[in-house]
């Protein structure tokens, strides 16, 4: 020990740091460079960057392919197309946070919208309850995965590729591989399809899908941004150990948000019906990588803790922006889901970039 | 300073803790008196931090007894140290990088609305929380603060281990127990918090540290418990031992009854 014959009382090095300015936790930003207050800029604001895409897209797609793409009803036709995901989006955006992923939202949603058709129009059941069983199971098959991660402590990406496989080939049993027929739908359970009706403003037309994905935002971004259960989400993404010592249960955070998660792909069911009228057990197949393409380009970080939810809409409305700007433009399907990579790239390039302050 | 009669307000006698066939404390007695600054000292791996959590409810202790203003307590986690009173400064700061100074203040204790966006919309008063994290902050001489929202994480090292002090002496009603808090200070850093330690027990509350700087233990400890394989070896004070005799037992070069005052010459 080199200290054993220091003298206890306040060493000569420190005198001479005495006479330097006295500033302790100097909170203070000096002028900096640009490039440096672009980075506190985005890091400070992470929906930033992809509202810029977003508006530069806009723009870009609006030069190129004129008044029919910026008409009210092509406006709103891009967010119908976005709305499952967007659903879907949210769910992941909660599990994201957390500094996880789920493979199985898309799985979850499919499972779902097989037990509300065959609850509502085979077993003839009350719509309605056909409907709060189907949402029901959505948050069960969330709390399975949540258990798996907290209790066994698997990994997050393991445990729902798990599931996904497993929630699929239910789904495919249970449906008997059967579609239901959107004439039966709107027989026995038209609640189903509700989500599918739209109200015409402006030339736009919104659906009650749309709307309820809108709503749902609003409600998440609320729950993350001013309640104590929205600061342990992001505290629990960001650094476990430390939310522990502050004393949240972070266990509990994260089965709670696996809960969450698997009820709102239960309502992306939902909407996944009223959008394609009919109960498919092949519908959905690709949305879980979609919804996790719509969180990374809305500036969420997949190491968890950073992110915000109206990023996720973002991400997921520059991804409709460009489908529908490059169909419209008349460019080969294929470069669509070039684009799409390309965004997914620069995104997370991006946030590396930003975390690192 | 303190006297013998004073009031114990933590005291926790034969702790036993194993993590399979490792004993990390083995009957380990701590006593902590009212107003004091207790340090703690001891070699890597003593079983310091084992010792710190059990009485922080980090960690349950598998025997023993912890009595806290006489009372005996359980702990089961940190959340219910903290609501008797019992603040702990974790030596990785236990603060969330990307939350702001006041959400990390406030982290686990959040304040709501009051009325009915409180009870049922469980609304979080941020502005009550803002305003009094920064009277806090500056009530601790911690600054300056320009930006209460800012992320922890674009804070200096010395600026992240002010938050972690702050939000333990802001809220600590009998005890702050702070681990290592300049082990990862430069110079001037160190002596802010060293000063805000002793600010923290002038103000009537009871301060364990746990150093590995001697010169800093010394400066401001009342007493230094000296901790040698998983056991409470001596108790000293500094005018009593020398640094080499706190070194010279805390690494069992010297058998505490050895020295003229005995072993618990505090």
């Amino acid at each position: 020990m080199a200290s054993s014959n220091a003298k206890p009382a306040t060493a000569e090095h420190e005198l001479v740091a005495a006479s330097a300015s006295g500033d302790f936790a100097k909170f203070t930003a000096e002028k900096e460079p640009l490039l440096t207050r672009l980075h506190h800029f985005f890091h400070r604001y992470p929906t930033a960057a992809p509202a810029i895409v977003l508006m530069m897209a806009i723009l870009v797609f609006t030069s190129i392919v004129g008044e029919r793409f910026l008409h009210p009803f092509n406006m709103s036709l891009i967010v119908q197309q976005v709305t499952i995901i967007g659903i879907l989006g949210i769910a992941q955006t909660l599990i994201i946070l957390t500094a996880g992923i789920d493979l199985s939202v898309g799985a979850i949603m499919v499972l779902t919208s097989v037990i509300m058709g065959r609850f509502g129009v085979e077993f003839g059941l009350p719509p309605v309850l056909a409907l709060g069983l189907g949402l029901f199971a959505g948050a069960l098959a969330g709390y399975i995965n949540g258990l798996l991660v907290t209790l066994f402590r698997l990994p997050p990406f393991i445990v729902t590729l798990g599931t996904w496989n497993i929630f699929f080939a239910l789904n495919l049993w249970y449906s008997g591989s059967q579609t239901i027929r959107s004439q039966a739908i709107d027989a026995a359970a038209p609640i189903l399809h509700w989500t599918g009706q739209s109200i015409e403003m402006f030339g736009a037309r919104l659906t009650y899908g749309s709307l309820m994905m809108l709503a749902l935002f609003v409600i998440v971004w609320y729950a993350l941004n001013w309640t104590a259960w929205g600061r342990h989400v992001y505290a629990t993404g960001d650094d476990p150990a430390a939310a522990r010592l502050a004393g949240i249960r972070t266990d509990k955070i994260l089965r709670s948000v696996y809960i969450v998660a698997g009820f709102f792909c239960a309502v992306a069911a939902w909407a996944l019906i009223g959008r394609i009228g009919s109960v498919s057990p092949q519908a959905g197949m690709m949305a879980n990588l979609d919804s996790i393409t719509a969180v990374v380009i809305g500036g969420c970080s997949l190491f968890g803790g950073r992110g915000s939810i109206f990023g996720t809409l973002i991400g997921a409305l520059v991804v409709g922006v460009f489908r529908n700007g490059l169909a419209l433009s008349g460019v080969d399907v294929l470069w669509q889901d070039f684009t799409v990579g390309l965004l997914i790239i620069i995104a997370v390039g991006l946030d590396q970039w930003i975390r690192k302050v | 300073m303190t006297t013998d009669t004073q009031k114990l307000v933590l005291k926790a006698s034969g702790l036993v803790k194993r993590y399979g066939h490792v004993t990390a404390i083995d009957g380990a007695d701590f006593e902590l008196r009212e107003g004091e600054i207790l340090a703690v000292i001891g070699d890597n791996g003593a079983g310091k931090s084992s010792l710190i959590k059990a009485l922080s409810g980090a960690l349950v202790p598998d025997a023993g007894e912890i009595l806290l203003d006489g009372k005996p307590i359980n702990f089961k986690s940190p959340m219910d140290a903290r609501k008797a009173g019992i603040e702990t400064v974790y030596q990785n700061l236990a603060v969330s990088p990307s939350l702001n100074i006041s959400d990390n203040l406030y982290l686990g204790r959040e304040l709501l609305k009051p009325g009915i966006l409180g009870k049922v919309f469980k609304m979080l008063d941020r502005k009550a929380m803002d305003e009094q994290a920064k009277a806090k902050l500056s009530e601790l001489g911690l600054l300056t603060i320009q930006n209460i929202h800012q992320a922890v994480e674009t804070l200096s090292g010395g600026q992240r281990q002010g938050v972690a002090v702050a939000r333990s002496a802001a809220f600590a009603k009998h005890v702050v127990i702070m681990d290592e808090p300049t082990a990862a200070l430069g110079v001037k850093e160190s002596r802010r918090v060293l000063n805000l330690i002793k600010d923290v027990r002038d103000r009537g509350l009871s301060v364990v540290l746990i150093s590995h700087n001697m010169p800093h233990v010394f400066e401001v400890a009342d007493r230094i418990h000296i901790h040698r394989l998983g056991q409470r070896v001596a108790v000293v004070k500094p005018d009593t031992h020398s640094m080499s005799d706190a070194v010279a037992i805390m690494t069992g070069a010297m058998d505490p009854n050895d020295h003229p005052a005995g072993a618990f010459a505090a």
